[in-house]
């Protein structure tokens, strides 16, 4: 296999307890970028937290590719069906706090994870590709059609969420959203730090390497994988609510086959399989995505695909894979 | 009754162009087990040629196809040798990941040299105009379309099934490593079918200009519906693939003609349908 995942040399270090320093680590590595990304674009925050929902939307990617080896290209169905549901919530309902279009949000995106889960895992290998670039497509076009609730190709907007625990108004600026997106993906990191290294997450790892043998050991590789389509769900709604609640717009290009294909991009760019790889690839991505297609957006499309090659031959670990090896080797020949 | 006669045209025309684009795909992966992206991208290629050829250079319509046909191989073979074969048994996400990569270069590159807008392949007097069967006129273009499908199949059937070379092919795409053991030149098989695959996919490409648009973002919006051909038929499977193109194309038109409003949206259940139904394709075969 030549894209190895990043878990082994991970497993293999000495940090794998509970909560290892591995988590802290991390979790202070979060904090810290986004305290700079704060104090270096003030001005720009609403980029910053679009790269948060963007990370999540591609954890969530990560834990379904990377850790249970499903490639689909239809996985921003999840994080729409997160973004319209919150939105809706809001827009139609008339249910403006911010947790509770965030709940709102995870239910939806639980929902259609399990849905796409139940689909998807049906077939292996190309029709299971197909199959989720045709759910992308469906989702799209129900969406389009519903436009009596989603607002169609115009997108959903009149949403309106009011202040966070009845504090913190989402100012013009954006730092409310930006301070409510950071906490919610320390929290969800921490959350998958667990679920990963969990039995249930080790199982799916199995799962990943070998199917028929995790079968002959008396577990249902079909349910833990479903299950982890949920969980996986759940992560992509808290990624499009957050997008709803911070943009106050919801557009069909969030239930659309370039953002999936976008979202795999990062998660390989940065290294699949391994969480820190997900956040790194978005990050990297996304600044760069900022950067050139402000220039032109059709170069952006040939740097994007030069990348994707590039990356496959010459670093099938991602970025964070490639220098998470670089370092284990280095501490090996000590 | 007219309705029903014009769907039935054009969902034969539309179900021939999609089979001839895409049965080089279906045969390529069955023998090269790629899960080839760019496919589309070839065939958005030889549209390009043929309306470059055929609009700004005034060729012939069919010096216009030749080209088309020629000009994409002698791009798309450089490709195969510095990329594909480094992909060759590797994990699908890798090949998902190389092949979407060339796609969107191919996309990038062909908006900036040919720009953003739709470009037409000017057809021949002859083709142009529709043929009175007494009872309904028909487009010829369709029927164009209809007699290349037609003849590609016929075409390959007998290569495949009769030729010293489809012997080959054949035994290749069942046990590669068998066929190499057995003195089979297995890289020249692989190389001579992608060629084809691709002169097909360019030729398709240049015949469907009519059906489907040729614009740089052709690679993408028709990728899902020569994949989906390739899974519902089964890949490397010729009649498969004849039946999923008739049956997609059937249920692609039926929709466009009966609820334009819904677009695609009854196509793509039913995708999910069959494939559901029948995991390894209309013709699968289990696989070892």
């Amino acid at each position: 296999m030549t894209m190895t995942t990043t878990n082994d040399m991970i497993a293999a270090s000495p940090a794998r307890r509970r909560f290892g320093g591995g988590d802290l680590i991390g979790l202070a590595i979060i904090l810290l970028v986004a305290v700079i990304g704060y104090f270096l674009f003030p001005n720009n925050l609403a980029l910053l937290t679009r790269i948060i929902a963007a990370a999540l939307l591609v954890l969530s990617l990560d834990l379904v590719t990377g850790y249970c080896g499903v490639a689909t290209l239809g996985h921003a169905a999840l994080f729409g069906a997160g973004a319209y549901a919150a939105g809706i919530a809001s827009a139609h309902y008339g249910i403006n706090d911010p947790l509770a279009m965030l709940a709102f949000g995870i239910v939806a995106g639980a929902v259609a994870g399990l849905v796409c889960g139940v689909v998807i895992l049906r077939a292996h290998g190309l029709p299971q590709l197909v199959l989720s670039i045709a759910l992308i497509h469906l989702f799209h076009e129900f969406a389009n059609k519903a436009s009596s609730w989603t607002g169609g190709s115009d997108g959903l907007s009149g949403i309106a969420p009011t202040a966070l625990l009845g504090l913190y108004e989402f100012d013009l600026w954006g730092r409310t959203a930006y301070v409510f997106g950071v906490v919610l993906l320390a929290i969800v990191f921490l959350l998958l730090r667990l679920i990963v290294r969990s039995p249930f997450g080790m199982l799916c790892r199995g799962i990943k390497e070998d199917p028929v043998r995790i079968r002959s050991m008396g577990a249902s590789p079909k349910i833990a994988l479903t299950k982890m389509y949920v969980i996986s769900g759940a992560v992509a709604g808290v990624g499009g609510a957050l997008n709803a609640i911070s943009t106050q717009v919801v557009g069909l290009d969030s239930l659309s086959f370039n953002m999936s294909a976008e979202s795999l991009v990062m998660l390989v760019l940065g290294g699949t399989g391994s969480l820190f790889g997900a956040l790194t690839g978005t990050v990297v991505f996304m600044f760069f995505e900022d950067v050139v297609s402000a220039a032109n957006p059709f170069h952006w499309l040939t740097m994007v695909g030069a990348l994707l090659i590039a990356v496959v031959l010459f670093a099938p670990k991602g970025l964070y894979g490639t220098a998470a090896a670089l370092v284990a080797r280095r501490r090996e020949a000590k | 009754m007219q309705t029903v006669l014009s769907i039935a045209i054009d969902a034969l025309a539309y179900g021939m162009v999609l089979f001839v684009i895409s049965i080089g795909l279906s045969v390529t992966m069955g023998l090269m087990r790629v899960v080839n992206l760019a496919h589309g991208a070839f065939a958005m290629i030889g549209g390009y040629i043929a309306s470059y050829a055929a609009r700004d250079l005034g060729l012939a319509y069919g010096f216009a196809v030749l080209l088309a046909i020629f000009g994409t191989i002698v791009i798309a073979v450089p490709i195969e040798r510095l990329l594909y074969r480094r992909i060759y048994g590797a994990p699908e996400l890798t090949q998902v990941l190389m092949t979407i990569g060339i796609t969107f270069c191919i996309i990038g590159i062909a908006n900036y040299v040919f720009g953003p807008t739709l470009k037409t392949v000017p057809l021949p007097s002859e083709l142009q105009g529709s043929v009175d069967l007494g009872f309904r006129a028909i487009a010829t273009h369709r029927i164009f379309a209809i007699v290349c499908g037609l003849a590609v199949a016929a075409g390959l059937w007998y290569a495949i099934e009769k030729t010293a070379f489809g012997v080959k092919l054949r035994a290749s795409v069942d046990n590669a490593a068998m066929a190499a053991a057995l003195g089979v030149r297995t890289e020249i098989v692989y190389a001579v079918s992608f060629a084809v695959a691709v002169g097909l996919a360019a030729f398709g490409g240049v015949v469907g200009a009519e059906l489907l648009p040729v614009e740089p973002y052709y690679a993408l919006r028709y990728m899902v519906t020569f994949l989906v051909v390739v899974s519902v038929g089964g890949a490397g499977s010729i009649p498969g693939a004849l039946v999923a193109c008739l049956l997609l194309g059937a249920i692609d038109t039926t929709g466009r003609y009966l609820m334009p409003e819904f677009g695609e949206f009854f196509f793509y259940l039913a995708v999910i349908a069959i494939i559901c139904v029948f995991p390894r394709g209309l013709a699968g075969r289990a696989k070892g």
